[in-house]
């Protein structure tokens, strides 16, 4: 894991330097206007002038330490910008997963059950709707019925007081972004529960006079999630794109709209450290989801 | 007789009581919210050169002087006192005395005195201490020699030649007074001043929130309690935000002409307005390198331009043809339109291309030889587009051109490089005066001025109309030196666009500057009627 990350570091600190211009070309451009001298004090300020290998030591050495450095931007201390973002993307992404999983795993479990009926039908137009359907333009639509249908906007314009009003700020946009992610847990387990009902088990279960439903929950779907599972933990990382659209949309100031902010203004404290935070998720939630296998299937914790 | 006057009276009486009765009387209290384009750099004004610091900043600070914040075209006749309760000139033009108010302090207490108003132009000229990080106007201050001050509440500034149109750069939104005290790095951060609204905090990408200065000097001023400006980066969203009553007002100068149609639609009370911002879209041809260091090419090429269509296509009609200075009736400086038509390009089009085609063909190039260039351009909509629309124009004058588009950091870089040979660029004039459009984007050695147009005759005229003190005669010298300007082709001016602001009717005082879109944010008298 450690291994992994000090990849990702260095991928991400080379990958930035690699991009066209820095904080004082961006910081003179606003202006119209390019001042060598001042542009040259600037980057010494900062310590872009610097060589780059002292500069990727100084911010893993920092990092170790627990010091981020400061955003060039805003010139406050980077962990101060950067945590209080963190809860709020959290939120949403939780809320987003919390979606995709509740309404995708028991609707990709109907349309198996129910395969070739009407609803099955419906589910796999809402499922194919849901994976083609931008988020950015599901949002804005939301956006726009509630104004012309309830006079009201569920954007984020301050923060929200209460669980409640937390809840219903954070859900319209955690359903917008995991729309995308229910429809592929739906497709998914329904063609994985769909191979598992074929099953010599399932018929023998069935023979044996097994209520549906325990044949259909508790034999068949317990086989059926792990490929789902997989797919779950890849889904968590893939939402920062998503969220970055409706993080715009509904003017939620989260992690990934910073992110894009950050990368705009070159920003390096901020966005290097923003997206070691999001590796570390990232590599963190697939160790958890490998654990998760062995709970789900035994066999897997046997063979280690 | 008598009757008739009483009367008449009364009807005068009646209808003045219900005049003030739908004007109503000012109210304090409550907070304007304005949804704000994006993330700001930072709200030191003098650090930066865009009306996204000016909008939500121009409440923290004061100025000497200032545009009437409720007369929409600025000029020199609508300059009135702020911090300088008068101001007087020498009999030789050379020295500018400002007498200032009286027990004015800023935010934290401190009191402003005449050390503040030379510490702020010292910090322009680059002569204090503290330096800023970057200078954008400090050009627009070297005809000041020194700043003096005799005792803590006159200051004068002494200058090298008279140059009437200096109280107009001090009285715009982008020469505040800033405090001695305060470091330019704290200004940048957590500033200081001596303006209606005190800073709350700035949160990146979340919003920017100001709230009442109870002590401000202006008795009884502000009305409100507080501006809050929500960052919605997304236009869609904000325009909704705006519908829905989320925010009180857009963002100043954003709205195009079709969303205000859209606005109007779904919210018939709105209040909108539509006006020029004094920001040109203009060509730009790197004169050194050939084959555009030819004259008679890049004669062809403002030959070539349909200015008409550029509005329709881009802005639907919402836009004026015009020199470097803002046209009339908005603009006080710009050319009057027969004027404008004696100028070759601005005429009839397709008599123009002919003539462009003639040249072209004579040079070598027809419609099976195009002259082959890149259009270079930031790669933002609002440069993309008129770049798209050139290309098809020089298309009927045997050029065929291909976009360039450049990552928006890269762009004055690019440009300053001179790695270029055909660009379009936009450029905002903060006021509406021939001296910072001339010097800044047109004087030899200028950065900004991005063609390296250099004319050692017209800076002489640049020089000679600065110094004119009659208005009229100085109208006259401008309005030849922009014909001569677009006669050289030094930077085709391609148009200035039009754009607007929409409010909810219960915002009261508003007024939007109609020649400018860095001046009239002050909002000391707006106030909100609920």
């Amino acid at each position: 894991m450690l291994l992994t990350l000090f990849g990702i570091s260095l991928l991400i600190f080379t990958m930035l330097r690699l991009v066209p211009g820095n904080i004082a070309d961006i910081v003179f451009n606003a202006a119209g206007m390019i001042d060598v001298a001042e542009k040259a004090k600037l980057e010494k300020e900062l310590g872009l002038d610097r060589p780059i290998p002292v500069q990727y030591v100084e911010w893993v050495s920092g990092l170790a330490r627990g010091d981020l450095g400061y955003s060039y931007v805003s010139e406050k201390p980077a962990i101060d910008e950067i945590l209080p973002r963190i809860p709020i993307t959290a939120k949403l992404a939780g809320l987003a997963l919390l979606f995709a999983v509740t309404f995708g795993v028991p609707l990709g479990v109907i349309s198996a059950v129910k395969q070739n009926t009407t609803l099955d039908y419906v589910l796999r137009v809402i499922s194919l709707s849901g994976l083609s359907l931008p988020s950015f333009w599901l949002g804005l639509l939301i956006l726009m019925a509630f104004v012309a249908y309830f006079g009201a906007i569920p954007i984020y314009t301050n923060p929200p007081k209460g669980f409640w009003n937390t809840l219903w700020l954070f859900s319209i946009p955690a359903m917008a972004v995991g729309f995308r992610s229910s429809a592929l847990v739906m497709r998914l387990t329904r063609s994985s529960m769909l191979e598992v009902l074929r099953q010599d088990y399932i018929r023998t279960a069935r023979a044996k006079g097994a209520p549906a439903r325990t044949v259909n929950y508790r034999h068949a779907l317990r086989n059926a999630l792990l490929p789902v599972v997989t797919v779950i933990g890849i889904e968590a990382a893939f939402l920062m794109g998503g969220l970055i659209v409706t993080e715009t949309v509904f003017n939620i100031p989260g992690v990934a709209r910073f992110l894009v902010e950050a990368i705009r203004w070159r920003d390096y404290p901020i966005v290097q450290n923003l997206v070691m935070f999001v590796a570390v998720v990232a590599v963190s939630i697939n160790f958890l989801i490998d654990l998760l296998y062995a709970v789900l299937d035994p066999r897997i914790r046997y063979a280690s | 007789m008598n009757t008739k006057l009483g009367a008449l009276t009364l009807v005068t009486f009646a209808f003045a009581t219900l005049m003030f009765a739908q004007a109503g009387e000012p109210k304090h209290g409550g907070i304007l919210r304005i949804y704000h384009r994006e993330t700001p750099p930072s709200l030191s004004i003098h650090e930066e050169a865009t009306f996204s610091v000016n909008i939500p900043a121009m409440g923290l600070y004061n100025n000497l002087v200032v545009y009437d914040q409720h007369k929409p075209q600025n000029s020199m006749g609508t300059i009135v006192p702020e911090l300088a309760d008068s101001w007087s000139v020498s009999s030789d033009n050379l020295a500018l005395t400002f007498r200032l108010h009286q027990g004015v302090r800023w935010h934290d207490g401190q009191p402003f005195t005449s050390k503040d108003v030379k510490c702020t132009f010292d910090l322009l000229q680059g002569k204090a201490k503290d330096k800023f990080r970057k200078n954008p106007r400090k050009d627009l201050f070297n005809n000041i020699v020194e700043v003096t001050t005799n005792g803590d509440f006159e200051v004068t500034l002494h200058l090298k030649r008279p140059q009437p149109s200096l109280i107009a750069m001090l009285a715009s939104g982008y020469t505040p007074v800033y405090p001695c005290h305060v470091s330019p790095a704290q200004m940048r951060t957590n500033p200081i001043g001596t303006g209606p609204f005190k800073f709350v905090e700035f949160k990146q990408n979340e919003s920017i929130k100001l709230a009442k200065n109870e002590n401000y000097w202006k008795k009884g001023l502000p009305y409100l309690d507080g501006i809050e400006f929500t960052i919605i980066s997304n236009r869609a969203t904000a325009v909704l935000a705006f519908v829905a009553g989320k925010v009180d007002m857009t963002f100043p100068t954003e709205m195009t002409k079709a969303l205000i149609a859209d606005i109007k639609k779904q919210d018939a009370t709105a209040i909108c307005e539509i006006g020029p911002i004094n920001v040109s879209t203009n060509l730009i041809v790197n004169r050194e390198n050939p084959p555009f260091n030819n004259v008679e090419v890049r004669k062809a090429m403002a030959l070539a331009l349909d200015r008409k269509a550029f509005i329709d296509i881009i802005y639907q009609g919402a836009g004026d043809v015009g020199g470097t200075l803002l046209p009339p009736p908005e603009g006080v400086w710009g050319m009057p339109p027969e004027l404008l038509k004696t100028i070759p390009g601005y005429g009839d089009v397709q008599k123009d291309r002919e003539q462009a085609r003639a040249i072209m063909t004579k040079l070598g190039y027809g419609s099976n030889n195009p002259l082959k260039i890149k259009v270079s351009t930031r790669n933002l909509a609002t440069y993309r587009d008129p770049a798209v629309v050139l290309i098809d124009q020089l298309k009927t004058i045997y050029i065929d051109a291909e976009l360039d588009p450049v990552e928006s950091s890269q762009w004055f870089a690019k440009v300053a490089r001179n790695d270029y040979s055909v660009g379009l660029n936009l450029t905002g004039n903060g006021i509406d005066d021939p001296d910072q459009a001339f010097y800044e984007n047109y004087a030899c050695g200028s950065e900004r001025n991005y063609t390296h147009y250099c004319n050692k005759e017209l800076e002489a005229l640049f020089d000679k109309q600065s110094v004119e003190t009659d208005v009229e005669k100085r109208k006259k010298m401008v309005w030849d030196i922009d014909k001569k300007l677009q006669e050289d082709v030094a930077r085709p001016i391609l148009l200035h666009a039009r754009s607007g602001t929409c409010w909810k009717p219960y915002v009261k005082n508003m007024t939007i500057m109609s020649n400018s879109a860095y001046n009239g944010y002050r909002y000391e008298d707006v106030w909100l009627d609920k």
